[in-house]
């Protein structure tokens, strides 16, 4: 049932993620870095805090003047870092949900991926717990209503002391030194909040943590536009004696404050801690199906330690360490409990080259359930069986769009558990064949690759940007790179028409200007 | 700029709107009726240490010698408290009648309850009534009060236990 509810997600997140590359295109689309996403709103919050910080009065009575002030005398800084930090803290909620929900969709929560679903899982707790105190520090009637509600729940705990409720039970009982401590929390909360996010990108190769600019550019000005428009305002100063009946709620931090009015606040500490337990087992509810042996491997005969598959290992799977036998050398070791078996380690292998004299190739690295050896018998047979005019080969990625529904006459395609394990010598090797025409790399939608890397990894290769270079005496107008999203299909096929139109030409003009030179020979 | 580029930008100022829209709108509404126009707020909250159970023994100058130099104190005196019967009456009307454990591992602590209610505001007759010996037959704290709430009023009804009385705040 898990991977059922996944799939189901998982075609859905496709299809809005498709519509919005529309607009924003593949680089700038938010559902692509909603990860991303989330820390900068945790920056816009951190930095509009810290200057709502400096005018804060932390004390019983000047608390709440302090931040009318700021609202009122200097709405047009002030109010808006008072906006910000409100709606940039709810946005965070909006996009963490959203991303726990579309890697849960994509399958990212098991086998090497479950140690960053799991160390998100308490960050959940973190973001809810700075959220829910930072409207006490506010001490309007909307922070009396939440502070009394949560001391009421956390009492509910045996390891609360009882007389956390009494606290807030009358203006007399609240002190000036309570208010320091609540904003001490406010702070230290965040800050084991940031250590959690730098634990939770940790096994990630070149964690991206921050939106693509365009897309940066235009939240940071959306948010100002709302909190222009409806700038966060206080209610009445707090006052025990009364309360109001009617609470402002910020449904993002507080969706389960009316079910505390309702039900003992047991239940849903109880609700709240199975909704936790299973997000933490889930990794174990519905196992990866990849064992060990599926991990890469390493043949120190044929690594030469060049660090290229660590420096391209997008899960921190690889380390580079002394030779086993070549004194002096170093060469790859993998870690198989990090390693997703993504094959893209194997694509950056200086020694995964079909151009080798040997009787079996083998790659210094590669994944048992598909090496490079398999990789070119499989497109060989491919090439053999191609005809027709302007012959194209094309290499699609598993997680993408099914690439053998393209196939017809004068194109093949072969389907790779990622395109980044496609060494680029490869490339070259195929396109020098008598019978292709071109070469066309296909893979995930751009900026959002199912294996995090193997798209940006394949574009640099080809773009010299990134080792192993493409080097093709074939010329680079005989290779195209197309990436198409799973419903991206009909553009697909006019970018292998209008390739196939490209070598049509090449070839004609070939032809022609042969016909010539033989008829200026004769 | 091209009809793509007007689609792109329509496009993107469209999800925009619709994300700013529905942080903007979710962030304070809709508003929770946290309490009825007409109700005001009752809460009784106390702390107090229940009496000691059983009596103090008088240590024989044999036990006493059995005893470390530092802990021959004349008198045995047990630790354990009383828990508390609490009851609360609000227009005739049992609202709340709970026994109260003493806190600590050997029920030496104080017992403390809270306990919010919502009530119809206006003309109100409250009762408050609490033993702290289980071998009390009556109520020897208790106070009866009739009390004007207004709407969204908050009540408080804590226990002095210097003075041994209830007081409304």
């Amino acid at each position: 049932m898990i991977r059922k509810t996944q799939e189901l997600l998982d075609g859905a997140f496709k299809r809005i993620e498709s519509a919005f590359n529309v607009a924003f295109g593949p680089h700038w689309n938010p559902w692509y870095q909603l990860g991303a996403l989330s820390f900068y709103f945790f920056w816009i919050v951190c930095i509009s805090g810290l200057y709502l910080y400096i005018f804060f009065d932390t004390s019983i009575n000047g608390a709440y003047e302090s931040v009318e002030r700021l609202t009122v005398e200097q709405w047009y800084l002030g109010g808006v870092m008072r906006s910000l930090h409100r709606y940039a803290s709810d946005a965070m909620v909006v996009t963490v949900t959203l991303h726990l929900v579309r890697e849960f969709a994509k399958g990212r929560f098991r086998g090497p991926q479950a140690f960053s679903w799991i160390s998100g899982v308490p960050l959940l707790w973190l973001l809810f717990a700075a959220g829910i105190g930072g409207y006490w520090l506010v001490w309007d009637q909307f922070g009396q209503y939440v502070a009394q509600i949560t001391t009421e729940w956390l009492e509910r705990l045996p390891v609360i002391s009882d007389s956390l409720a009494r606290t807030f039970l009358s203006n007399a009982t609240l002190s000036d030194r309570l208010f320091s401590l609540l904003v001490f929390m406010h702070i230290a909360i965040p800050l084991f909040l940031l250590l959690g996010m730098f634990i939770h990108v940790n096994r990630l190769k070149l964690a991206r943590t921050e939106p693509a600019r365009g897309l940066a550019i235009g939240v940071v000005l959306a948010m100002i536009v709302l909190s222009l428009l409806k700038p966060a305002i206080s209610m009445a100063p707090a006052d025990m004696s009364i309360v109001p009946a009617e609470v402002p709620l910020d449904w993002f931090y507080m969706n389960f404050y009316p079910l505390l009015d309702r039900v003992d606040p047991l239940y849903v500490w109880l609700l709240l801690a199975g909704v936790t337990g299973v997000l933490v087992v889930l990794p174990w509810l519905s196992p990866s199906k990849q064992t060990a042996a599926a991990a890469a491997v390493v043949d120190p005969a044929n690594c030469n330690g060049c660090t290229w598959c660590f420096q391209d290992c997008p899960y921190e799977a690889i380390t580079i360490v002394p030779h086993s036998y070549k004194k002096g050398m170093r060469q790859a070791l993998v870690d198989p409990d990090r390693c997703t078996a993504c094959g893209i380690c194997a694509g950056s292998c200086p020694s995964a080259t079909p151009f080798r004299h040997v009787e079996e190739l083998v790659s210094g690295i590669e994944i048992p359930g598909y090496p490079v050896d398999r990789l070119l018998d499989d497109a060989m047979a491919k090439v053999d069986t191609l005809g027709g005019e302007a012959r194209v080969m094309v290499f699609g990625c598993d997680h993408a769009l099914a690439i053998e529904r393209i196939e017809r006459e004068g194109v093949v395609a072969l389907s790779l558990p990622c395109v980044g394990m496609l060494p680029p010598s490869f490339v070259d090797y195929i396109a020098r064949q008598d019978k292709v025409d071109g070469v066309l790399v296909s893979g995930c939608c751009s900026g959002d690759c199912f294996y995090r890397k193997g798209n940006t990894w394949t574009e640099e290769r080809f773009a010299s940007q990134r080792m192993p270079h493409l080097r093709t005496s074939a010329g680079h107008d005989k290779v195209k790179v197309s990436w198409a999203g799973i419903f991206e299909g009909e553009r697909l096929a006019a970018d292998i028409e209008e390739f196939r139109s490209g070598l049509q030409r090449k070839n004609t003009a070939g032809a022609t200007q042969a016909a010539d030179e033989t008829e200026a020979a004769q | 700029m091209s009809s793509t580029d007007s689609v792109r930008w329509i496009g993107q100022a469209a999800a925009y709107g619709v994300f700013v829209l529905f942080v903007g709108y979710f962030s304070n509404s809709p508003g929770y009726q946290h309490l009825a126009p007409d109700q005001a707020m009752l809460k009784l909250s106390l702390r107090h240490s229940g009496q000691v159970l059983g009596e103090c023994k008088q240590m024989s100058a044999e036990d006493l010698a059995r005893l470390p130099p530092t802990m021959r104190a004349p008198l045995d005196c047990p630790r354990e408290r009383s828990p508390l019967e609490i009851e609360l009456e609000v227009n005739g009307e049992t609202r709340l009648s709970e026994r109260v454990e003493p806190r600590g591992l050997h029920s030496d602590g104080m017992a403390s309850i809270y306990h919010r209610l919502n009530v119809p505001a206006g003309p109100t007759r409250l009762k408050v009534r609490m033993k702290d010996h289980v071998d009390q037959q009556e109520f020897p704290y208790a106070v009866e009060q009739e009390v004007e709430l207004r709407p969204g009023q908050v009540l408080v009804i804590d226990f002095d236990s210097q003075e041994k009385r209830f007081e409304f705040l």
